[in-house]
């Protein structure tokens, strides 16, 4: 049995699945974000899933994706979306902002999965996936370091790669590139 | 970044005391800083700082087009830029859908091979010289430095090389590889030799390495292990074998394995994959003075490469492990996301499960054998 359906069963039966897209042969399904946890102990304990590998977790920035098609960037000169929105976007709320993408494999059958929770910008919060795997360890301060999405129960939610008082989240769609001439002050207390 | 790392109680009631290493200190790579809690000379409790090396390259891919990423990655792994090259041209490839001829593909093969070699090079020689055993590191470099004459000879870069593009590679190989490689290979193999007896049954040697930082398999993929540290934990696990790119399905090499995951597996590990990528290579050109002349070296690919909207994930096996891009695209000639999974991020952040309990000095031999690059740690 295929992948899709394999998954499909089993999730389908505590409604975990809220929508499947395949592309080029990677199956990413979304689920909801209250029951994140859950649905990986399933997909991990599952036998003939057996996803028993964390193979990477990051954050995706929607921003650009839902803004409406005819209101021009600020960077449109530069090339950068002349033409980029092609997607015709429904009328009606728009989807959240944030993605939290997870990325599984089983080592068994060598299968990938891509599992996916929307994270609205007026919840901010993900329970933590470290109790099941470790690896999520460095990734989710990661991912709070770059869109300030926080994991709870997080043994230790600091910033990874900027420093502790950086004020922004860089990877955001609305941070700009080149920074906004944030320093470092070093201060040595002894 | 906190000023004041967190291992701060002993040190206050005088038992401990809290050691810095790094990041400006020549066993830490570059740029890695740890901050150590010790009593005497045992680790108490360590706390790996990151982000020294942090360009934001992710951000930066935003901005450019796809083809102006692939320099970028030249700077993740600066060991072995040709694996990050081909990693991102292959998940746009998988994006667009394109199928890159097989002469193209095998000439990749021969190239990472080499570069793997090369990257493993480095690596032992690193090691040996933060053991103190500095001879093997003469034996190894020189020819590192060979193999970087056949990189710049075939494409004017040595660390850098931009290899490839998307949907196949820009130059064929010279005429004259095969004697280069046939010159390069004995002497390879003599240096791996050379350092074999320098090394691996050297008393020294066996008591700075066996049983260090020994790691299970369990805890080495609940951690995100993958490449040479997860193999020497007795994982057969090489996206070469397990899901076939590139036509490595056409090549017949073994896979090493370790047993106890500690540094000297990693040692032996990394050695024998040395011979295996020969081994490759020597396949790889055979298939490829096979192929006619004139066989195409690019897929046909549109000018200005712009994907369909949609998202993948592609992974290859660099000379540390599991390298993976994911690219999402919204349609437009700039990705909307590209997300690169580092092996050694992954290996790195298990560093105080691996050092905890042990001597200040095997924190070194540590760091050594995980081959943390710091480019590709901190993006």
């Amino acid at each position: 049995m295929d992948l899709k359906k394999r998954v499909e069963q089993c999730l389908g039966p505590e409604n975990f699945v809220v929508a499947m897209i395949e592309c080029q042969g990677d199956l990413s399904v979304e689920v909801p974000k209250r029951s994140v946890v859950d649905v990986m102990r399933l997909l991990r304990d599952t036998p003939d899933l057996g996803f028993n590998f964390l193979s990477d977790l990051f954050g995706v920035d929607n921003l650009d994706l839902n803004k409406p098609k005819k209101k021009p960037k600020k960077k449109t000169e530069e090339g950068e979306g002349a033409e980029a929105e092609e997607e015709p976007k429904e009328k009606g709320p728009l989807p959240p902002r944030y993605e939290v993408v997870y990325l599984l494999l089983c080592l068994e059958r060598n299968e990938r999965l891509q599992v996916k929770v929307r994270v609205d910008e007026n919840d901010m919060e993900v329970d933590t996936l470290t109790p099941v795997w470790k690896a999520a360890d460095w990734p989710e301060r990661e991912v709070f370091d770059m869109y300030g999405i926080r994991f709870k129960g997080h043994p230790n939610l600091k910033r990874l790669l900027m420093w502790d008082d950086f004020p922004a989240h860089p990877l955001r769609k609305d941070y700009p590139l080149e920074g906004q001439g944030e320093e470092r002050h070093l201060i040595y207390d002894d | 970044m906190n000023q004041n790392p967190t291992p701060q109680t002993g040190h206050d009631t005088g038992d401990y005391v809290t050691v810095n290493i790094g990041p400006s200190h020549p066993a830490m790579h570059g740029t890695l800083r740890v901050v150590a809690l010790t009593d005497g000379e045992s680790l108490k409790k360590v706390d790996p700082e990151i982000g020294y090396l942090h360009r934001g390259v992710e951000k930066l891919g935003e901005s450019l087009t796809y083809h102006q990423f692939i320099p970028i990655t030249d700077r993740l792994n600066y060991c072995s830029a040709i694996p990050n090259n081909v990693s991102y041209e292959m998940a746009v490839e998988k994006l667009m859908g394109i199928e890159v001829p097989e002469k193209a593909q095998l000439i990749r093969v021969i190239m990472m091979e080499l570069a793997r070699i090369a990257d493993h090079q480095v690596c032992i020689g690193i090691l040996g010289v933060d053991l103190g055993a500095f001879t093997p590191f003469f034996y190894l470099i020189i020819q590192r430095e060979e193999i970087y004459e056949i990189f710049e000879w075939f494409n004017g870069a040595r660390l850098t090389n931009t290899f490839g593009r998307i949907g196949g590679v820009d130059a064929d190989l010279p005429d004259d590889f095969d004697e280069r490689w046939e010159e390069l290979k004995p002497n390879v193999r003599k240096a791996n030799e050379e350092t074999e007896k320098l090394l691996t049954h050297n008393r020294i040697w066996m008591d700075r390495t066996i049983g260090v930082s020994a790691f299970s398999a369990e805890d080495a993929l609940n951690w995100g292990f993958t490449g040479p540290c997860l193999r020497a934990c007795g994982v057969k696990r090489d996206l070469r074998i397990d899901e076939p790119y590139c036509m490595y399905d056409k090549f017949k090499f073994e896979v090493p394995v370790g047993k106890n995951g500690d540094v000297f597996d990693r040692y032996i590990v990394r050695m024998i994959e040395m011979e295996e990528s020969i081994k490759i290579i020597d396949q790889a050109y055979k298939l490829y003075k096979e192929m006619p002349a004139d066989a195409p070296l690019m897929a046909r690919v549109p000018k200005v490469i712009k994907p369909p909207a949609g998202e993948v994930y592609s992974a290859l096996e660099s000379p540390n492990g599991e390298l993976g891009f994911f690219v999402k695209s919204d349609g437009s000639a700039n990705p909307y996301r590209i997300r690169i999974r580092p092996p050694c991020y992954m290996i790195y952040q298990a560093f105080p499960e691996l050092v905890e309990g042990e001597l200040i000095a095997d924190l070194v031999a540590c760091l050594s054998s995980l081959n943390v690059i710091a480019g590709e740690l901190d993006r």
